[in-house]
């Protein structure tokens, strides 16, 4: 359960960032990503995912959130 | 003459085939030709990973990151060396970083101070003597504005309570103690070591001011985030952003005092130069207040001038008009340093190993120079800092990651650069190999090199060391052949 960071790269490209291991990536994909939901598996552009909480609309960036490893590559 | 990509492959295998089977698996992952082609780095090379046991390095540990680089340079605190006396003794003042004060009243970096653990201290603990060490320091320098414990090894193995010491002296003495958990041992490198001393800013030091509202701000504030006032450096970078239009608010850590790191959560940009060692603040205090941060690069005037039109971008017209006055303004003086050391300097052939941000950041200085990096590599850089190397680098140029002494000396042979920028372990061994050399931790000696102003003492330099007619008096007489002799005698009469 590592604690991952959201934030917007300048480009305005959505990033996750994990520290300590290293991991900074484009999200390619979003599972849900709607006005009354936002969140569920976030899939890096490398093809490894992130599972995090279903949230009730896209957070303020940047947010440190707590993500389980999906099952990716 | 470049070398092709086959070329740096087989003379890496080359390199490697001294290794034991095992070892040569691991380095091989270290070391690669560059492709610039690629986004990611980690396709082509693995870094922040333990160092082969057996092998020289030339890392630092964890205490190096906190107390050398993060904390140090803060002058108006006490950063106490908790442990034995030899880390801080041996590292004090190294580092070259600048400030203005009186050196033993208000401010305190190239002293050291220690608990100087004894056997007991291991025995029974050392909190007891810490407590004393903050008291007598109160006596002794009163004018101080902090203090850090920076933990040495033995701390972390005996399992001192040092944030409970901390607590006590903070509310004792109402000033701040930050106890910083940066014992040698954890990581790999200084690297983490930079890690906790950042967190340890976010947990003891960054939020003192949240609630107090009365600093004046402007819509101009910045700081400058991650220099460390080598030789002055964050003094000729700081001249600049104060042409344009803006107001430094503070400085991290170079130079800096724990007032301005308070204020920072004010500021409405933070600029950061070594990303490497303070982008965890930075990202800290994006989420935490919503500060966006940007990196820069003031090596070289082509980089300099690229990121004060970048700085000037995010702000208004007027910071944007006088960006470019203050860039018009330095033209002339660059060109004429340009003018005077490029003829002298022009197709040299450089290889870097450094640390932190250097290792990309003054490529830019040396092509202002027409002159050519050749190689490069990262004590203790991660993947992000590979990923940005990528595109700096030439096509198949040579990149190492925490190259051991016998890699980085055998590609110097085969290299054969006419320039060497390193650390002070690899110099004497260069020199003698007859190979200029400078030190490029802290400057040899010299600096600053950042803005238009560092860029004429970063020419002077690299001139004065290439150049420098010793390097063709290292063979003796009598070994030089027939020819050669002739026309030194011609030359002489």
């Amino acid at each position: 359960m590592p604690n991952v960071m959201l934030r917007e790269n300048d480009a305005g490209v959505l990033t996750l960032y994990v520290p300590k291991k290293d991991l900074e990536d484009t999200i390619a994909s979003v599972e849900f990503d709607s006005d009354d939901a936002w969140g569920g598996e976030l899939t890096l552009t490398d093809g490894t995912s992130f599972i995090i909480d279903k949230l009730p609309g896209k957070p303020d960036l940047p947010i440190t959130i707590r993500a389980r490893r999906g099952v990716g590559e | 003459m470049a070398m092709s990509r086959d070329e740096v492959e087989s003379l890496i295998q080359e390199v490697l085939e001294v290794y034991p089977e095992k070892a040569k698996k691991d380095r091989a992952k270290h070391l690669t030709p560059n492709d610039p082609e690629l986004e990611q780095s980690k396709k082509c090379i693995t870094s922040n990973k333990k160092s082969l046991p057996g092998v020289m390095t030339i890392r630092g540990c964890a205490y190096a990151g906190s107390k050398g680089v993060v904390w140090g340079p803060i002058k108006d605190m006490i950063h106490i060396s908790h442990g034995p006396v030899g880390c801080g003794q041996y590292s004090r003042a190294g580092r070259r970083n600048y400030y203005i004060g009186t050196t033993g009243v208000n401010t305190f970096v190239t002293m050291n101070f220690t608990s100087d653990f004894q056997e007991k201290d291991i025995v029974f603990g050392g909190d007891k003597k810490l407590a004393k060490l903050i008291d007598e320091i109160e006596t002794l320098f009163p004018l101080h504005k902090g203090i850090s414990i920076q933990s040495e090894c033995p701390i972390g193995l005996i399992g001192d309570d040092i944030e409970a010491v901390a607590k006590k002296k903070t509310a004792e003495h109402g000033k701040t103690v930050v106890p910083v958990r940066c014992e040698g041992f954890r990581g790999v490198s200084q690297s983490l070591g930079h890690h906790i001393a950042n967190d340890a800013v976010r947990d003891w030091a960054l939020g003192a001011r949240d609630e107090d509202d009365s600093f004046e701000k402007t819509d101009y504030d910045v700081a400058i985030i991650g220099d460390y006032n080598i030789g002055g450096d964050a003094w000729s970078s700081r001249i600049l952003l104060e042409e344009m239009g803006l107001r430094v608010v503070a400085q991290w850590s170079g130079d800096g005092t724990i007032a301005e790191m308070e204020l920072t959560p004010k500021v409405k940009l933070n600029l950061v130069h070594c990303y490497r060692s303070m982008n965890y603040i930075s990202r800290h205090m994006e989420e935490k207040y919503k500060i966006p941060w940007m990196e820069y690069n003031f090596f070289g005037p082509t980089k300099t001038i690229e990121s004060l039109r970048a700085i000037a971008a995010r702000f208004d017209e007027k910071i944007q008009a006088k960006c470019e006055e203050v860039i018009a303004k330095y033209q002339p003086e660059w060109e004429a340093v340009v003018a005077k050391y490029r003829p002298r300097l022009e197709g040299k052939r450089v290889m870097l190993y450094i640390g932190g941000l250097r290792p990309r950041h003054v490529i830019g200085s040396y092509e202002d120079l027409g002159m050519e990096v050749v190689g490069t590599g990262y004590e203790f850089g991660h993947n992000d800092d590979y990923d940005r190397t990528l595109k700096e680098m030439g096509d198949a140029t040579l990149l190492y990651d925490d190259v051991t002494g016998y890699e980085f000396e055998e590609f110097v042979k085969k290299v054969k650069p006419d320039l060497i920028g390193s650390g002070i372990k690899e110099k004497y061994i260069f020199q003698k190999m007859g190979v200029p050399f400078r030190q490029m931790h802290s400057w040899d000696y010299s600096g600053p090199y950042h803005g238009f102003d560092g860029f004429a003492i970063f020419a002077r330099d690299m001139d004065m060391t290439l150049n420098n007619p010793c390097w063709k008096q290292l063979q003796a007489p009598w070994k030089k052949s027939a020819e050669e002799a002739d026309e030194s005698v011609a030359a002489s009469a």
